[in-house]
């Protein structure tokens, strides 16, 4: 792949555009259009993420680091040019089905890669386990996805919505908190993260008073957090992302609750909008597998390198782009770039030591990876490192067959 | 919860209410006097969001945005009554919801395309950045106390132009009987344009004090027009005395909805509409 | 509502036999979206029993497509499919007592207090599935497997197979379609026109319009079950979105989009919004504004749809069908 294709992919051209092979552009989505079978000598990757709305720029930076890491190793997947075919699955879980469909089905790619939202995630599951697709996950947490829904063919480069959570409930735990109040949105995401949390505090001797669910994506916290200050609790854990975890840790101060109640939350709670969250942010304590000053070299050098190509700053979304480009080299490095041999391609990603900016890790049976998880702190406006809350952290994948 | 976080909590509830009053006034009213039925209405609580989320990143002044938005979302109400509802006065209820639905569409990709589908917010004015503590662990943010004032006036302004005006008495004829009002000469045309712009002033205005106490994504106006037509429902179609009450009924309703059923606490707001309905088919103060 | 004109019942036919074929030669993609949009039509027809049949304006007519779709997810076992002769009986029952007490307490109202209280009630069972647990929140739920059509143990069709599930489809949508008919044509259709022309004079004649009204949106909320069924059978995975008000307000653009005064306004309307969705959503990020210019063009321009295009001469008075 040359460079020129690729700086055309940082920009949203379209709803889907076709890389490297312009020509199969028009086929998907309208009837009668003619399908372009895929040329034998090209691979066929399926990019599906969101290139609009909230997840928008996770989705380009997950995208743009693939890019990366699999332009690093000359642009060919064992040896075979690469034909992408991007789609906008717009976060939305009731096109999930479908858009899944237009790719696996529709488009007939080779491999999926796909996506940020975890109901999205899900349906894209359903679909690559009944059409029996490779599906790469680069970010979605949802538990299912490499527990009761686990299969041969689903990979993840990310996390589960479990890990980060134990990892901070851990670390409350061992500072003994007796009293800790959850907050988070209704939905699965919120569900999973807050059973990691009280599995965490738990294994440490804390416990967990009163859990309190807000409707997705409701952000009207007000009556919360007055119910929160009559509760008076020593800790409170809260999992949100985006525009909820800047408007909840704004609301946080504002209602006297900072500095008065500790407060944490996997890292989603300040990546990403720690600016926007300001001096509100200072102090926040989190966990996650990644944080910027890790001072490894090849997080060093991705840096560098990531900031080059797109001008922008990496964050934990573009790790997981880059590991999931490294994990499709070395997966079809093995298998001299057929997919199709299927066994041997899973085998050969399952097997795989990914040597990733947030350390090294390596994938679990359930084909989730095992890594390090990191305690952080805003400090002046930027996260830091403070220390490794839990080692080779795995996730139970509770329900899984193969675990 | 003892008696003080009750209090709090009745507090964070007629805020909530007298918000949401706001937009529903203008949304009874265009009922009541237009007769149609406007589902882009809440679009216009979307504009005044995003209009105080640009004038404030462009000026740094939300006087500004207050000063400045207003009159920008009268005179796109303006517009819209002129171009477009001026032509559903006589067509059935059916045209209306659909080219309204239409609208909303339009309305809501060309924020998009102006400001994209990122979630933004808007700081709070520097001048009530401050909290007054109420517990030893509690503050109440100034700027809430602030926006329920705000509302306040505006519900005596509009009470006193509706029961003491000359234009307020066209006001409570025209949504009684229509044509009466204009068979006595009253210009029901220029009635109709003032009353659908003021509308969308106050639910832009709506729109704007909000702005910081909640983040501005895609999408807002839908969810509180749906609140606010439960409200007009409730309170019965064309009264503002309804629409009043009936907006502090839902505020309470959804907060302790929240705080003591979590599950369904919005549910809540639409339990209460069955139940009021069920007693009284025409609202609280609607005529039947 | 008028019955089709006899070119048309051919045309209709000759359609249906195409549509027929398709599956011999489409690609998998097309059969799958072909599918969808016979499921659309389903849920349209069922909306234009009320609109044009009885002329209520419902906004919240995707509570029972959403509900037909999550009562099969909700209901189907875990670790098996359901049977199809137990589960859509239940799942049809479901959605029309849902539609009767839903109707009970809307249809006492008319004009814009229907519209709001059907768009309420509307939201109000979108919130009911989007907070609560038990049907997972606003992920939704999925079902592991479809259900099974079989008879003395063996499987008869398999609703896996999409060329049979496509066909299901089809039959389905022909027989709502001849259902309408006939339900139209009894003596409790011709009532029910009666009370869109004129309510008070069918009341004085001593028809209790009220309870006619409720039955017929008993019937198309079981109906709309039924596309919903469908649905969650096609794609296994059920959201919230589905009960969403802009769900409402698309399916009654289908309706207005074929046209009111035909029965086959809404079979027509749901198979051209779909592919101009699709269409241009493969145009333009813009989509839903384009969309949004059609739907008022449409309203403006087109008030008897696209089957009023083909009409020779625009009927004055219906009320002499009643």
């Amino acid at each position: 792949m040359t460079l020129t294709t690729h700086s055309k992919m940082a920009r949203p051209v379209s709803r889907r555009a076709v890389l490297g092979g312009a020509a199969a552009a028009a086929a998907v989505g309208t009837l009668n259009a003619p399908f372009v079978l895929a040329q034998p000598a090209r691979l066929k990757i399926g990019l599906m993420l969101p290139y609009s709305g909230t997840f928008a720029a996770l989705g380009n930076n997950i995208t743009d680091a693939m890019l990366l890491a699999i332009n690093e190793k000359g642009g060919k997947l064992g040896g075979r040019e690469v034909q992408w075919v991007r789609l906008d699955d717009e976060s939305e879980p009731s096109k999930a089905a479908q858009n899944a469909n237009k790719l696996i089905v529709g488009e007939k790619v080779d491999i999926l890669v796909g996506t940020v939202h975890s109901g999205v995630a899900a349906a894209m599951v359903q679909v690559a386990r009944e059409e029996n697709a490779t599906l790469i996950i680069p970010n979605a947490g949802v538990g299912a996805a490499t527990g009761a829904l686990c299969a041969p063919n689903i990979f993840r480069t990310s996390f589960s919505n479990w890990q980060p959570a134990y990892a901070m409930g851990k670390v409350a735990g061992e500072r003994k908190h007796q009293n800790v109040v959850t907050i988070t949105w209704k939905y699965a995401a919120g569900e999973e993260s807050v059973q990691g949390f009280k599995d965490g505090l738990a294994a440490g001797g804390g416990k967990v008073s009163k859990e309190i669910w807000i409707p997705f994506p409701n952000d009207e916290f007000q009556a919360h957090l007055t119910e929160i200050a009559s509760l008076r609790p020593d800790a409170v854990y809260t999992f949100y992302a985006g525009g909820g975890a800047v408007k909840f840790v704004k609301d946080w101060e504002a209602a006297g609750l900072k500095g008065r109640v500790p407060l944490y939350g996997p890292g989603f709670l300040t990546d990403g909008v720690l600016r926007a969250q300001g001096a509100a942010a200072e102090g926040l304590e989190t966990t996650l597998h990644y944080v910027e000053d890790l001072p490894n070299p090849v997080n060093q050098r991705f840096k560098a390198d990531f900031k080059k190509t797109t001008n922008r700053d990496v964050d934990v979304y573009a790790v997981q782009g880059y590991d999931t480009g490294q994990l499709l080299v070395q997966g079809l490095e093995a298998v001299k770039g057929n997919a199709g041999a299927k066994r041997e391609f899973y085998a050969a990603m399952k097997a795989a030591k990914i040597d990733s900016p947030r350390g090294p890790w390596t994938l679990s049976k359930s084909q989730n990876p095992v890594q390090d998880f990191y305690l952080r702190k805003v400090v002046s406006g930027e996260n830091k490192f403070q220390s490794v809350a839990v080692k080779g952290l795995e996730d139970p994948s509770t329900g899984c067959r193969m675990a | 919860m003892d008696w003080l976080f009750f209090l709090i909590q009745v507090l964070n509830g007629v805020q909530y209410g007298l918000l949401l009053f706001l937009i529903a006034s203008g949304l009874t009213l265009v009922f009541g006097i237009l007769q149609v039925i406007n589902l882009a209405h809440g679009s216009f609580y979307m504009v005044g969001a995003y209009l105080a989320f640009w004038l404030v990143s462009q000026t740094g002044n939300f006087a500004i945005a207050v000063v400045a938005g207003v009159p920008l979302a009268v005179l796109l109400g303006f517009l819209i009554e002129r171009l477009m509802i001026r032509f559903l006065y006589e067509r059935d209820h059916l045209t209306q919801v659909l080219l309204t639905y239409g609208l909303i569409l339009i309305f809501n990709e060309a924020q998009r395309l102006l400001f994209g589908s990122d979630v933004h917010g808007v700081p709070t004015p520097a001048l009530f950045t401050a909290s007054i503590p109420l517990t030893d662990n509690l503050q109440y943010p100034v700027y809430r106390i602030v926006v329920s004032v705000i509302c306040l006036v505006l519900v005596a302004i509009m009470a006193l132009v509706i029961q003491k005006t000359r234009l307020g008495m066209y006001i409570r004829a025209g949504s009684t009987n229509r044509e009466m009002v204009q068979l006595l000469g009253v210009d029901m045309s220029r009635l109709s344009t003032f009353v659908f712009a003021a509308g969308a002033g106050l639910a832009a205005l709506a729109g704007i004090i909000s702005a910081p106490l909640s983040s501005i994504y895609p999408g807002i106006g839908e969810n509180i027009l749906i609140v606010c037509f439960v409200i007009v429902v409730i309170g019965g179609i064309g009264s503002i005395k309804g629409a009043f009450i009936a907006a502090l009924l839902v505020g309470l309703a959804d907060t302790f909805g929240k705080v003591l059923v979590p599950e369904f606490a919005s549910v809540a707001v639409y339990a209460v509409m069955a139940v009021i309905l069920l007693w009284r088919p025409q609202g609280l103060f609607g005529r039947a | 509502m008028e019955p089709a004109p006899r070119l048309v019942n051919w045309l209709l036919l000759a359609a249906l036999v195409a549509l027929a074929f398709i599956p011999q030669f489409a690609d998998r993609y097309h059969i799958q979206l072909l599918t969808k949009i016979m499921t659309m039509a389903i849920f349209a027809m069922s909306l234009g029993l009320l609109v044009s049949g009885v002329g209520l304006v419902s906004l919240g007519h995707a509570a029972f497509f959403g509900l037909g779709a999550y009562l099969l997810a909700l209901l189907s076992p875990a670790g098996e499919g359901a049977a199809v002769w137990w589960i859509l009986p239940v799942v049809l029952a479901g959605t029309t007592a849902a539609a009767f007490l839903i109707g009970a307490l809307a249809v006492r109202t008319s004009g814009v207090y229907f519209i709001m209280l059907t768009l309420a009630f509307g939201q109000m069972l979108f919130y009911l599935f989007h907070d609560s647990k038990f049907a997972g929140g606003s992920d939704g739920r999925f079902m592991n497997f479809r259900p099974v059509v079989t008879w003395m143990g063996d499987d008869l069709i398999s609703l896996n197979d999409r060329p049979t599930l496509f066909y299901v489809t089809l039959v389905l949508m022909a027989l709502s379609y001849l259902a309408i008919g006939v339900v139209m044509k009894a003596p409790f259709g011709r009532a029910v026109l009666g009370i869109r022309v004129n309510e008070s004079r069918m009341r004085a004649l001593g028809f209790n319009t009220y309870l006619y009204k409720l039955v017929a949106f008993a019937l198309a909320g079981g109906m709309a079950g039924l596309a919903g069924f469908i649905y969650a059978t096609q794609y296994r995975v059920v959201n919230p979105a589905l009960f969403h008000w802009r769900e409402s307000g698309l399916v009654l653009m289908m309706v207005i989009l074929g046209g009111l005064r035909s029965r086959l306004g809404p079979l027509v309307g749901a198979f051209a919004l779909v592919l101009l969705e699709e269409a241009l959503q493969s145009l333009t990020d813009h989509w839903l504004m384009a969309m949004g210019i059609f739907v008022i063009a449409v309203v403006l321009l087109l008030p008897d749809g696209l089957t009023g295009l083909f009409r020779r001469k625009p009927k004055a008075a219906e009320a002499a069908d009643a």
